[in-house]
């Protein structure tokens, strides 16, 4: 047996961890290139984000007319809504590509492979990030160039990107759990559709907290998607309860922890069934 | 002599209560390192469910099982890294080219830059796919996208490699190249193979040893020249030109000298004969005598077919389709 071809030897646990957070380094470059190389896909991807934000600008404008939007432009009321929604909504997909991965051999493969479950998982998560930032300065861009105007500054931009981010991770997690126990692109829309709107709606995203009809406004307080809209906007628009935004930042990072190890745990639930 | 694969006692169940399909129930065998073995058996004999436990993808309800030294249950880290599997379905990313393919495998096996290159143009050039390395897989042929399939589980050279029908669905040329590529491996790398296939002709050319699994159990084990000098010696099947007459034509054959044993499967009856060239004519000659008319006769030395009628009391090809059928084993 020549030297090139001598079998390798088991990876000594202390370079894992450096080994790990290179899997998700390359993890991440494998899906950018599939979107890369879906250019209609790409295109939806980026576009979606304006649609939301000049069709529910223009379509509710005169809501800003009511009181309890305070004197801002409808247009800058909804930007931080829209880029948490849309990090929601593009989220929900992410378990497709894991049961693409299924559906070939690919998971099969990488699961008799070194690489880490946690790794999988947070490649996965890591590009959902990388397309929620991306998806939300387009929004900011189109905003700014609609004539709104965020007093809040970059620390308030950089607030709306970090929820956006978190709530992005968090419904990523939650479609690749979904995605690893039912093993089903149809069931995965389904329950994807089921949860996203209804949460979008109950929340404080297009309309104002005072003017929600009681039984939603007590859903939104459970609601990370409120969260995440809350948090952005006070940041972006003047004059922010900084303790209130943390605190609502940290229930977001909470639950994102949480859906990243639910997650990570639902792959035990795929190998019983394979 | 020390053994690459050992499994004993494999014992495997889908799912729980009435729907619980029992998938393996008692699968055991040894292979001897630097050789081909196969697991040769129909549509859902167990072969994938075997193969994934032994890669660790899926673990058994009892059982146990070493492979390159490692035990399977207690260090499946470890195993990873000695191991390559392809699994049934095909498992290169087909919006990648063929080399990035091979350059992602390399960075999940934490293989230095340097050598993911020489690797990657290593066994680009082996398995004739360097000119087709910069194009993305989903244009490749379906022969070519196998290959890479099997390149991409030998980047970071395994001790064992486990190919899950690596030939099924490939035209006769593309099965041919397979083939060579699959002993190239053992010869030059002395990488340990399992492979799993619906094919007699395919354990027949490639394993040195093999077993045949049927209905979760190991109904046959040795090298293909054991397999088929077990038996007593060649066979005549006759095909019926009506099946109604199964019965007489069964009758009259059992009644020839020489004729050891008759099995029936539809419309073609096999007879298990000392000597073919020998035992024909009388054997036809009792036919016509009891008024039966053929369809065609064919006198054949053992094959690995007879071996598994000998041994699962059925033709492969009947069992595969029943198989197909989803005629399951109930735990
Ligand atoms: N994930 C699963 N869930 C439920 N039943 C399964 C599963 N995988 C296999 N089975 C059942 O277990 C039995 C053995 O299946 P297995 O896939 O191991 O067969 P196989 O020999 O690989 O067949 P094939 O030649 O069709 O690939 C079959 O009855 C099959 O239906
Ligand atoms: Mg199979």
């Amino acid at each position: 047996m020549s030297a090139t071809l001598a079998p390798v030897a088991p990876a000594r646990p202390d370079v894992q961890h450096g080994l790990a957070l290179r899997q998700t380094a390359y993890l991440i470059g494998r899906s950018l290139r599939i979107l890369r190389r879906e250019p209609v896909y790409l295109a939806f991807t980026l576009l979606q984000p304006m649609v939301w934000l000049l069709l529910f600008g223009a379509l509710f404008e005169r809501v800003a007319d009511l009181p309890g939007f305070g004197d801002i432009s409808y247009l800058e009321y909804l930007t931080p809504g829209v880029i948490v929604m849309t990090a929601m909504m593009s989220a929900g997909w992410a378990g497709t590509a894991f049961i693409d991965d299924m559906q070939r051999g690919v998971m099969d493969r990488n699961l008799t492979s070194p690489v880490s479950r946690g790794a999988l998982i947070t490649g996965a998560l890591a590009y959902q990030a990388v397309v929620t930032v991306v998806q939300s300065l387009i929004v900011f861009g189109v905003g700014l160039l609609a004539g709104a105007r965020y007093d809040g500054g970059v620390a308030g931009v950089l607030v709306v990107l970090l929820c956006a981010t978190l709530l992005a991770v968090i419904f990523a997690a939650l479609s690749c759990a979904v995605a690893l126990m039912l093993r089903s692109q149809e069931s995965l829309i389904g329950v994807s559709q089921f949860l996203t709107l209804p949460l979008a709606f109950m929340s404080t995203v297009m309309m104002a907290p005072a003017l929600l009809p009681g039984w939603v406004g007590t859903a939104a307080r459970y609601n990370p998607v409120d969260w995440a809209a809350r948090a952005g906007r006070d940041a972006l628009l003047g004059h922010p309860d900084w303790s209130a935004v943390l605190g609502r930042a940290g229930l977001l990072a909470a639950l994102t922890l949480v859906m990243a190890w639910l997650a990570t745990r639902a792959f035990r639930a795929y190998q019983r069934s394979v | 002599m020390q053994h690459a694969i050992e499994a004993e006692g494999l014992v495997k169940t889908y799912g729980k209560g009435a729907k619980a399909v029992r998938a393996l129930s008692g699968v055991g065998f040894a292979v001897p390192r630097g050789t081909v073995f196969g697991l040769l058996g129909p549509n859902g004999a167990g072969k994938s469910t075997t193969t994934k436990i032994l890669t660790t993808l899926s673990t058994p309800d009892s059982g146990s099982a070493v492979v390159a030294g490692l035990d399977v249950a207690k260090e499946p880290g470890r195993v990873r890294h000695a191991i390559g599997y392809v699994p049934q379905k095909p498992c290169f990313d087909p919006t990648a080219t063929g080399r990035e393919n091979l350059t992602l495998q390399g960075h999940i096996y934490g293989l230095s830059r340097s050598d993911i290159r020489a690797r990657g143009d290593q066994l680009l050039e082996r398995f004739g796919l360097a000119d087709a390395a910069h194009r993305v897989t989903k244009t490749w042929s379906g022969g070519m996208q196998r290959k890479l399939d099997v390149a991409l589980a030998l980047m970071h050279r395994p001790r064992v490699l486990f190919l899950d029908e690596p030939t099924t669905g490939l035209d006769p040329e593309a099965r041919a190249d397979m083939w060579a590529e699959i002993s190239g491996v053992t010869r030059a790398d002395g990488v340990t193979v399992l492979l799993t296939t619906h094919y007699l002709e395919e354990a027949d050319h490639l394993a040195d040893r093999l077993v045949i699994v049927d209905r979760g159990q190991v109904v046959a084990e040795g090298t293909p020249e054991e397999l088929k000098g077990g038996l007593d010696g060649d066979t005549v099947q006759v095909e019926l030109a009506d099946p109604g007459q199964q019965g007489s034509a069964r009758a009259a054959i059992a009644a020839v000298r020489g004729v050891s044993a008759v099995g029936a499967d539809g419309a073609r009856l096999h007879a298990s004969v000392g000597n073919g060239a020998a035992t024909l004519p009388g054997l036809l000659a009792a036919l016509e005598g009891a008024g039966v008319p053929l369809a065609s006769v064919t006198v054949a030395r053992p094959s690995l077919d007879d071996v598994y009628l000998r041994h699962a009391g059925r033709s492969f090809h009947s069992a595969d389709r029943a198989g197909l059928d989803g005629t399951e084993v109930a735990a």
